[in-house]
């Protein structure tokens, strides 16, 4: 196997990812379209460190791991408070910078 | 625990990763050389688990309803972890599946659940031309990042067996515990303040005191006309159908909106009384009820003028009574009406 796979395959998820949150209205699912982003980074991450043989790589990935979740909480809970004030979960619905 | 508990833990965990890892460096290497490139075992894993993810990915963005998207994101997440593994990141493969799939999409699909079944996306686009733009830019990004990605020449792996002499998780722990501890140390305020900020951001005080039942009761009372002071009609009584998903109709031949579930009418997985009667009709099952009328057929002819001037009314659900009128025989229509008149 040749790193170029991996490689093109981080690659499709993040555009996979990056078309998701432009087209979709959904809060949701535009938030996990940016998880698949950072997914995709990840897995370019690891696939790096193993192409240099550096123990680097997967501690970055490790780290936006972390950063992911604790950017999900929050998000998730931005979402939920926008629902319940506007009872929609649609990012349009939200286009008066207040709530 | 005990204070001697927490190493052996440790230890056992890093052996099982650590077996893990061995096995897939042996998927990986597949007895060949250390650095292991060219293994049929991990291009037949990769081509495999590969088409899966980004068909995936790809459902997941075009799904309408956000519970089918976090479903098939879970799939490309336990694909990742396969991934993981097989470029000799045991450690980071299981974090995936433990966090990604175990915590992140639970968290995901409490919110979901939270919002409600009307989670689905509206097709209409707010920007005209929002959508095309952005698949041609998509595809745009996409062809210009395969196309670097394909062209550059990558030597083969080096593999993780230098960097790693004692197996992954040890090499991480020392890399996280050493080299980036004030990392690993901000990393743990940051989770604790989004932990404080999800807290802070759903809490809500309340504003007025939660009215009581009685409250309630005495403010239907007080609203007025009396209607409100009634139980909601129930589903499907007066119509041919007792399910919970076909309206009941009113006395007047009119349908009765309030005997449907909200929950019901949000998905849109309610069916109207015409639809029920066009299949007990299908089934072939006969209407005891309508034979024992048999003899007041005549009687019930007329009620029909009322039924016509109940399809005038503008009512989500009233064009059921435009399909009752054309799926129904007259029979049907006496009997109906004459349940009504019996009320």
């Amino acid at each position: 196997m040749s790193p170029t796979a991996y490689l093109v395959l981080a690659t499709l998820l993040f555009t996979i990812g990056g078309v998701g949150v432009l087209i979709r209205r959904n809060a949701l699912i535009a938030f996990m379209s940016v998880e698949l982003m950072l997914n995709a980074c990840n897995l370019a991450f690891v696939t790096f460190a193993r192409l240099h043989g550096d123990i680097n790589g997967q501690i970055m990935a490790f780290f936006v791991m972390v950063v992911a979740a604790a950017e999900v909480v929050v998000g998730l809970a931005i979402i939920v408070m926008i629902f319940r004030t506007r009872r929609s979960a649609s990012v349009d619905d939200a286009s008066l910078l207040k709530l | 625990m005990s204070p001697a508990a927490g190493p052996q833990i440790a230890s056992l965990a890093s052996q099982i990763a650590d077996s893990v890892a061995l096995s897939a460096g042996r998927i990986a290497s597949a007895g060949v050389a250390p650095s292991d490139t060219g293994s049929t075992g991990e291009a037949v894993v990769f081509w495999i688990v590969a088409p899966i993810i980004v068909l995936a990915a790809f459902g997941m963005i075009s799904a309408r309803k956000a519970m089918h998207s976090a479903m098939l994101i879970a799939i490309v997440m336990v694909g990742l972890a396969i991934f993981y593994i097989t470029l000799e990141a045991a450690f980071l493969g299981i974090v995936q599946v433990v966090v990604y799939t175990g915590a992140i999409m639970m968290l995901f699909l409490f919110v979901i659940m939270l919002i409600g079944v009307d989670a689905s996306d509206s097709r209409i686009e707010t920007i005209r031309g929002q959508r095309a733009a952005a698949i041609t830019a998509g595809l745009g990004l996409g062809v210009l990042l395969v196309t670097i990605a394909g062209r550059v020449l990558f030597s083969d792996f080096t593999g993780m067996a230098a960097a790693t002499p004692e197996g992954n998780v040890p090499a991480i722990a020392n890399a996280i515990f050493e080299r980036h501890v004030w990392a690993f140390e901000i990393v743990a305020v940051l989770l604790i303040t989004a932990a404080v900020g999800a807290i802070v951001l759903t809490h809500r005080e309340r504003m007025f005191a939660r009215p009581s039942q009685r409250e309630l009761s005495e403010r239907r009372f007080a609203s007025g006309s009396g209607v409100e002071a009634s139980p909601l009609p129930n589903s499907g009584v007066f119509a041919r159908h007792n399910a919970v998903d076909t309206p009941g109709l009113l006395p007047d031949g009119s349908v009765a909106e309030d005997s449907l579930s909200k929950v019901l009418v949000a998905r849109g997985t309610y069916r109207t009384s015409g639809e029920a009667a066009h299949d007990i009709e299908k089934l072939g099952i006969e209407d005891p009820g309508a034979q024992a009328r048999g003899g007041v057929e005549e009687e019930g002819e007329p009620a029909s003028d009322e039924d016509r001037r109940d399809t005038g009314v503008d009512e989500p659900l009233s064009d059921v009574r435009h399909e009752t009128g054309t799926d129904r025989t007259p029979t049907d229509e006496s009997g109906d009406d004459e349940t009504g008149g019996e009320r």
